[in-house]
């Protein structure tokens, strides 16, 4: 993609590329029409399209601009908090926040609105965080900000934020996917677009986000990434590229995070753990380090291998009158994380490596310019 | 090789998993069987097993069905409940039996609700699992009516002025149950002090002590059995005088295995005390002796836990719920919920207008220390 | 006021002992690897499960403690030899990586085998029995462990200081090229460094248990991360640093979920705060501090990047 920058207008490997990603979003939407709503299809691609955004976000800081940061749970969490807090309908502010009176935030805000505005908050909190901590070298900044998503989660369970927060209490009745879809006057669907919204608003972040790699800016980022002292002697300044890096990709967890909410249906900060950013590490390795394609497939390929595909490992199976032995609760992970295992060994570049998908249609054309690719 | 690979992995993505074998009908089980609420999920889920093997095929419409009984894991967490969830609504079930732990049966609820799913819950006692939907519904009493019995009983039965309450951070059953024993204690005359634990605390050794710091005479601790076991052992370590209360959620053989041997009072609430329906429990106890794998999972022995007899009922509710509808339509089977009625184990079984379970009175039980048995103290009833 | 906080830093010692004995696998794995192994916290997790079901099998104590903790090293060995060894070459982040999956397998392979259940831990005599020291009462083992703790780090400063292989190992986090030139075998002294750590995990795992006494697979999570803080709190690298470490974070861990009623009875405050749901959240609040203050931790050494 690098070296396409300079010429104007589109390559035809992009035209490619970008005739690949329409026809995937078509194939959505026609998917959405035909297959039955509660196909678990549907379950892994919003998952999915979440979880690619926060990957991606990820990879901006870890892959694009070497910083080590752990901190992706605390800033879903932020992010899910805002746009639970700021939407929930004025009119259900009572039920939800049963032990502290209705709350006192009483605005419901519309759906985008309060995503942004989740993104928002979400880079403001990585910008006080960034302060002190993106002085810190590799292993130290990523203890730290693990530290930090850590000490947030605290926070927003506190009782005494439970006017604003509720508590360690769930936070229910927001809207979620589900009510991207279009109904008629009796309330049945007539046109679904539970999943192709959700796809659509990542789609469009991480649009965004490729616009951002391949500019001035996300140049210098993958110079401090290769050098920071070098970097410096270059003129860019690293406190601030840094910080800003940090912010910008805090702004896209956190709306990664207010989709999470809007998949989850509830918000309690309990489930937003470490393991949680262990998780999108992991789609993030096995994608590809610096590879934003990489991540997109990779987190579709994670949450269905964990939440689909290998559901069957988790019950008994009978292939004629043999029971096949091993085959109980819990067997789907330990083989799940054995993939993963394996993947992390023996595939150390993950599937795109640094590739992106202009990068494949490139290859077909001649096989041997590939290599020569920085 | 490789793009090849992606590319059939992606296709699989498009293709859409469902098949419904005839003459089969299938009830959910949405209850957890790892994590903190692991051990409770599967004595409930035990019920619920006794009674498909006593009743494995119903009458519908004329026509025989089997029951057909299929699972998911909610893993005891909110964030593991959607998609345990979606499994059960993407194998197109009649109905939905759980879940053990108020939270995630609130965290399920939205996906039964859009797939028009009702969902019967056997001992979910927060009042938000059936409040302002149409769908959920449960057979056992509920949280207020829980911490008034227990506040009750904590004020007038051991006279007690202080009490000290521990919940564990975002758990809706602790949480709501503390509140509620909190708001009657206070209005009895008594002083309430509350404290929370993060989730995956071990060591509650300063908890206690705050308890003990603070005069406390009961220490209220509604939690999950793998906390409380921890605090159980930990209480006997520290030498503690005040008895260590708490909900239904304490009502199971390994939390009294934990107190045996010990000088710690355990007195909680409950739904069902062993010897009440002599046929059940011979027939439980017959079934779990002869299977291993079950009485494994009731936690090596063969006492009844409550949560076991309502796991039954539960089933038995679906069951009455679907022959009513006289089809496996989940809709339809919703709409024939509100009017079943059923005598169960553990008492009568009607529903109000919210889909609650009309029960007027629990029972509360302690350990016997020296037996690690539970023994009866009182049937506790509140208008 | 001593008889209110005694007994919070009582407990604060005792778990600041046991932090203390995990924390060292990690300082000594990154002093010469300059890995976070994320998997030792669940090493310490997979003693406490092999001492559960060793102890079911019908096994006197007497073989069964030697023997769990045996296995225990062979399984850090082992999980160095499997998903380490053949990164030696790769970024330090697929090591980093690989560690969290070797974290992720052993949990849920205890998840697995458990079904998860909660397994009671066996009882161990005489360190299970209660006594009563000051104002507070509680198990022999917690008055036990910072002896024991100290006992272990002094042979370990021994073992480190004054033999070959010990040489060898501070040779090693040096600088790990030359000391391959000077005909050190790197494997070697990593594979001991392993099986050191997970044998103080094992340790670590027998007391904490006694105290804590249900194992589950995410039981190493938490005192894995915690005892990971105290190492880099201590300074990353440094055996007493992450033992002075773990005793400071086992101690204010313990004071804050006392905070309420000790602030309470000293005057300051009215009514509680709620101020436990803090208590994890302190200790990293502590350790943001300590590096924004001194970024290598108290003990760390200053490192220079050479341009």
């Amino acid at each position: 993609m690098s070296n396409t920058v300079k010429k104007k207008g589109l390559s035809r490997e992009q035209v490619l590329s970008a005739i690949v990603v329409l026809a995937f979003y078509i194939a959505v939407f026609v998917a959405e029409q035909i297959v039955p709503s509660t196909s678990m299809l549907f379950t892994v691609l919003k998952k999915g399209a979440t979880y690619a955004l926060v990957a991606v976000s990820m990879n901006l800081l870890n892959g694009f601009t070497g910083i080590f940061s752990l901190g992706q749970a605390g800033f879903m969490l932020i992010g899910a908090y805002v746009y639970a807090i700021f939407t929930i309908p004025i009119a259900e502010r009572a039920s939800v926040y049963q032990y502290y009176n209705g709350g006192i935030v009483q605005v419901a805000l519309p759906i985008f609105i309060a995503m942004i505005l989740a993104g928002l908050v979400a880079a403001f909190f990585a910008f006080l965080i960034g302060l002190p901590v993106l002085r810190l070298k590799s292993d130290y900044l990523a203890v730290a900000t693990l530290g930090f998503a850590e000490i947030i989660r605290a926070v927003f369970q506190w009782d005494k934020l439970g006017p604003v927060t509720n508590g360690s209490n769930m936070l229910r009745l927001f809207p979620t996917f589900n009510d991207f879809n279009i109904r008629n006057a009796n309330g049945d669907v007539t046109i679904y677009l539970s999943t192709l919204v959700p796809m659509l608003i990542a789609g469009f972040c991480i649009a965004l986000i490729i616009l951002l790699i391949n500019s001035t800016f996300g140049r210098a980022l993958r110079a401090i990434k290769d050098d920071e002292i070098a970097a410096e002697a270059m003129g860019i300044h690293l406190a601030s590229h840094k910080q800003l890096a940090f912010c910008i990709s805090s702004f896209f967890t956190g709306i990664g995070g207010a989709m999470l909410a809007m998949y989850q249906t509830t918000v309690q900060a309990k489930s937003f753990t470490t393991a949680m950013t262990y998780e999108i590490l992991l789609i993030v390795v096995i994608g590809g380090i610096g590879s934003v394609t990489g991540s997109c497939i990779s987190s579709f390929l994670f949450v269905a291998c964990s939440e689909w595909w290998l559901r069957f490992l988790d019950q008994k199976q009978m292939i004629g009158s043999f029971e096949v032995p091993l085959l109980r609760n819990g067997f789907r992970l330990v083989v799940f994380s054995l993939i993963i295992m394996i993947v992390v060994l023996f595939f150390r570049q993950g599937i795109m490596g640094t590739r992106e998908l202009p990068d494949l249609f490139r290859r077909k054309r001649k096989k041997t310019g590939k290599e020569a690719r920085a | 090789m490789k793009k090849l690979l992606i590319a059939v992995l992606c296709l699989a993505l498009l293709i859409p998993a469902f098949a419904l074998a005839d003459g089969t009908v299938k009830i959910g089980v949405f209850e957890p069987a790892s994590g903190d609420s692991g051990a409770g999920g599967k004595q409930e889920m035990l019920g619920m097993q006794y009674a498909n093997k006593e009743c494995p095929t119903i009458e519908v419409g004329g026509e025989t069905y089997n029951v057909e009984l299929v699972y998911a894991d909610n893993g005891s967490s909110t964030d593991k409940a959607p998609s345990a969830a979606q499994q059960l609504v993407s194998n197109n079930v009649s109905v939905v039996l759980g879940s053990y732990g108020s939270g995630v049966s609130i965290a399920g609820s939205k996906y039964f609700e859009d797939a028009k799913i009702p969902a019967i819950g056997a001992t979910c006692t927060n009042p938000q699992v059936t409040a302002g939907n149409s769908h959920y519904f449960r057979i056992c009493f509920l949280d207020p009516f829980q911490g008034t019995v227990m506040a009750t009983y904590a004020f007038k039965e051991l006279g007690a002025k202080t009490a000290y309450c521990l919940a564990e951070l975002g758990n809706d059953y602790d949480v709501g149950l503390s509140h509620y024993f909190q708001e009657t204690f206070e209005a009895l005359g008594g002083q309430v002090i509350s404290d929370t634990f993060p989730t995956g605390t071990s060591d509650f050794t300063s908890y206690l002590t705050n308890a003990a710091m603070y005069q406390a005479d009961v220490f209220f601790c509604p939690v999950s059995i793998a906390y409380s076991t921890q605090i159980i052992q930990q209480a006997a370590g520290q030498n503690v005088q005040f008895p260590i209360l708490g909900g239904d959620t304490l009502d199971s053989n390994v939390v009294a295995n934990a107190a045996k041997g010990t000088n710690v009072t355990v007195t909680i609430s409950t739904f069902y005390q062993e010897g009440a329906n002599a046929a059940f429990d011979e027939g439980f106890k017959a079934w779990l002796n002869s299977d291993a794998e079950a009485m494994t999972n009731n936690g090596g022995n063969n006492m009844i836990s409550a949560v076991s007899v309502m796991g039954y009922d539960a089933y038995y509710t679906a069951i009455e719920a679907i022959r009513a509808a006289g089809t496996t339509d989940s809709a339809a089977v919703m709409a024939a919920l509100p009017g079943v009625t059923l005598n169960g184990v553990s008492g009568a079984i009607a529903f109000d207008e919210t889909g609650d379970a009309i029960r007027t009175s629990a029972f509360i039980k302690s350990v016997d220390t020296a037996t690690g048995d539970w023994v009866f103290v009182a049937e506790q009833t509140v208008e | 006021m001593w008889n209110t906080i005694f007994p919070y830093l009582l407990s604060g010692i005792s778990v600041g002992g046991q932090y203390a004995l995990i924390a060292i696998g990690y300082t000594m794995v990154y002093g010469i690897l300059r890995l976070i192994n994320f998997a030792h916290g669940d090493v310490f997790m997979v003693a406490g499960i092999l001492m559960v079901y060793i102890s079911a099998s019908g096994v006197p104590l007497f073989i069964s403690i030697p023997l769990v903790l045996i296995l225990t090293s062979l399984i850090g060995y082992l999980i160095e030899h499997i998903a380490y060894k053949p990164l030696r070459q790769a970024p330090r982040m697929s090591v980093m990586i690989s560690a969290i999956g070797v974290s992720y397998t052993l949990q849920n392979l205890v998840l697995y085998i458990t079904g998860g259940l909660n397994q009671l831990y066996p009882t161990i005599p005489w360190i299970s029995n209660s006594i009563t020291v000051g104002s507070a009462s509680t198990k022999i083992v917690t008055i036990f462990t910072p002896f024991l703790t100290i006992l272990l780090v002094f042979a370990l400063v021994q073992l480190i200081n004054h033999t070959k292989i010990g040489m060898a190992m501070r040779a090693v986090s040096k600088d790990f090229e030359t000391s391959q030139l000077m005909g050190i075998n790197i494997n070697r002294v990593i594979s001991v460094t392993f099986v050191i750590g997970s044998f103080l995990a094992g340790v670590g795992s027998l007391l904490y248990f006694t105290n804590y006494t249900t194992v589950i697979q995410t039981s190493g999570a938490m005192p894995g991360l915690k005892a990971f803080v105290a190492a880099v709190f201590g300074g990353i690298g440094s055996i007493p640093g992450a033992v002075i470490g773990a005793f400071i974070i086992g101690i204010a861990e313990n004071i804050i979920k006392g905070l309420d009623i000790i602030l309470f009875k000293a005057g300051l405050i009215a009514k509680p705060l709620g101020l436990a749901t803090f208590s994890d959240a302190f200790t990293f609040a502590l350790l943001i501090i300590i590096l924004a203050v001194k970024p290598t931790g108290l003990f760390g050494e200053k490192t220079t990047d050479k341009v």
